[in-house]
């Protein structure tokens, strides 16, 4: 994958979302969101859950509309789902009636019709890179949780999107896979540079995996903190060891730790 | 390790339901000391009746009276459900995919389906040239309701991210109604079809005893005018058979078109 064009610069601006609900009254869940995603970098974005996560990505991805504010795509404003920014969904989205293979190919063919013989020879390549090349023409409800993540991350990449999207990836996966996924994904984000918004309620993984950890508080939720990760890369797990990632933690957890006494509180 | 189908317990507990069933209706015709079930025949009378190259009513496997009426319920059966499968899966897709659409139909079918197929006997000779369409067009009412009300639940239960996913790779809405929706919606739309099959017969049988020339409803009316009991039983029999060999053909297409559901069935199993 080519490095040279690092597009994908998301500038997000003064976001505001209410869920409206028949016969309630509505639900503020976004206040002044406002950030920008640099490109190349992987942005994590952290709260409790419940905390408008999944709202902010659906607007992000353009699946739902902000009730105020804007989200600018390399300066072109978003209004509907498009293939430069592509989502991982926390349940993987892989249909379940096609193969892996049928899976990967479909964002190319949805495209264009003509382009078969190239769309399979590209999924191909993606497939024997993640390890799923002998699972092809397998369905995912035969794959086990870490090789439909895998599948599913190959459905995006072979659309060359500018931004990817995760929601909550690697959730529901046990312990042992999440962190072979964590380390996968880290390499290939590393290879790439693809911009990406990784969302997550983990400080850990969010911590090894970012360049940028934004944290969502509050009711209605918006941007808290934004914390620099400048934990050297390439990063193996060794760098949970560091120094450097402790002072990160400690730093999250006292902003969390308020977030949460707060929401407790407010709850009582 | 494997065991073979008719030495596995399944097999034996199966025909053991069927010979329990046997000896219960032997035992109620018998021995049971009321009047009314001792006048009905026994098994051995009916498979007498049934497999007798000369019927002491008229109707037997050796007989071609009994194919003809086989016939024509078959018949009346697969006209009405294609029609119902070509009519009612179209207009559930859309009821599902069109919230427009579907405010428009809703309405008219929550209040059509309600009325019980046979009530609508009358009107359906009225109206349509010819006694053959009318019991047609009353078998295909209900199979027709049940396949649009299943595939209407299949298209709205198919999973947001499944359309949102499907947006994100740019797909148009044909993609999406071949990719998505049709897929998406096979599983309840079979389940609709099975119950279409069933409440078919149901109807049919039915529609055939009060207004029809031939056809197994109609044996089986005939046969309690004329007093000729193993033929009612041997014509309930067949409507039984062909019940259960039209819902294993629909379950077999079924199984067909959805491989990925067998497959991943047979992963956790």
């Amino acid at each position: 994958m080519n490095t040279a064009a690092l597009k994908g610069e998301l500038t997000v601006k003064g976001l505001r979302k209410w869920y409206h609900r028949r016969d309630q009254a509505p639900v503020h869940v976004l206040e002044d969101c406002s950030f920008r995603i640099e490109p190349g970098k992987l942005t994590v974005v952290m709260g409790t859950s419940g905390c408008g996560k999944s709202t902010l990505a659906y607007i992000l991805c353009g699946y739902i509309g902000p009730d105020e504010g804007q989200v600018l795509m390399d300066g072109q404003p978003v209004k509907e789902p498009g293939s430069d920014r592509i989502m991982v969904f926390q349940e993987t989205a892989l249909w379940p009636w096609m193969t892996v293979m049928e899976n990967v190919v479909f964002g190319p063919l949805a495209k264009s019709r003509a382009g078969r013989d190239e769309a399979t020879r590209k999924a191909l390549e993606l497939l024997r890179k993640f390890g799923l090349s002998e699972f092809k023409d397998k369905y995912p409800g035969q794959l086990s949780g870490g090789m439909k993540r895998r599948a599913e991350l190959a459905q995006a990449l072979i659309n060359s999107p500018k931004l990817m999207v995760l929601d909550e990836p690697f959730r529901g996966l046990d312990v042992m896979t999440r962190e072979l996924m964590q380390e996968y994904y880290i390499k290939l984000f590393e290879e790439t540079r693809l911009t990406t918004v990784f969302i997550t309620s983990e400080l850990e993984e969010a911590i090894f995996l970012a360049d940028r950890i934004l944290i969502m508080g509050g009711t209605p939720s918006r941007i808290v903190r934004s914390l620099e990760v400048d934990l050297p890369r390439p990063r193996t797990f060794d760098v949970l060891a560091t120094e450097r990632y402790l002072e990160i933690k400690k730093e999250a957890l006292e902003v969390l730790y308020g977030e949460s006494m707060q929401q407790q509180t407010m709850a009582c | 390790m494997k065991t073979s189908w008719w030495t596995s317990r399944k097999f034996w507990l199966m025909w053991a339901g069927y010979a329990g069933a046997i000896a219960m209706w032997y035992a109620s015709v018998k021995w049971l000391p009321i009047a009314s079930f001792n006048r009905l025949p026994d098994p051995w009378a009916v498979a007498r009746e049934w497999f007798s190259p000369h019927p002491a009513f008229g109707v037997s496997v050796f007989t071609p009276v009994y194919y003809v009426h086989i016939f024509y319920s078959v018949y009346r059966a697969t006209a009405a459900f294609l029609l119902a499968v070509l009519l009612g899966v179209p207009l559930g897709i859309l009821m599902g995919w069109s919230r427009t659409f579907d405010t428009y139909a809703s309405a008219l079918v929550g209040l059509l389906r309600p009325i019980p197929p046979l009530a609508w006997i009358p009107l359906a000779i009225l109206i349509f040239p010819g006694i053959e369409i009318a019991v047609i067009y009353v078998t295909f009412l209900v199979a027709f309701f049940a396949t649009v009300m299943n595939t209407y639940v299949g298209v709205k239960s198919i999973d947001p991210d499944y359309f949102r996913a499907a947006a994100s790779l740019g797909s148009k809405p044909r993609d999406v109604l071949r990719h998505v929706i049709i897929p998406g919606a096979l599983p309840n739309i079979f389940t609709g079809l099975q119950i279409a099959m069933g409440a078919a017969w149901f109807s049919l049988a039915a529609g055939e005893m009060i207004a029809a020339q031939y056809g197994l409803g109609f044996m089986i009316f005939e046969s309690y005018n004329l007093i000729q009991f193993p033929t009612i039983v041997i014509g309930m029999a067949t409507l039984g058979i062909a019940g259960f060999i039209s819902s294993a053909l629909i379950r077999v297409v079924g199984n067909r078109l959805m491989r990925w559901r067998v497959q991943s069935f047979g992963m956790k199993g």
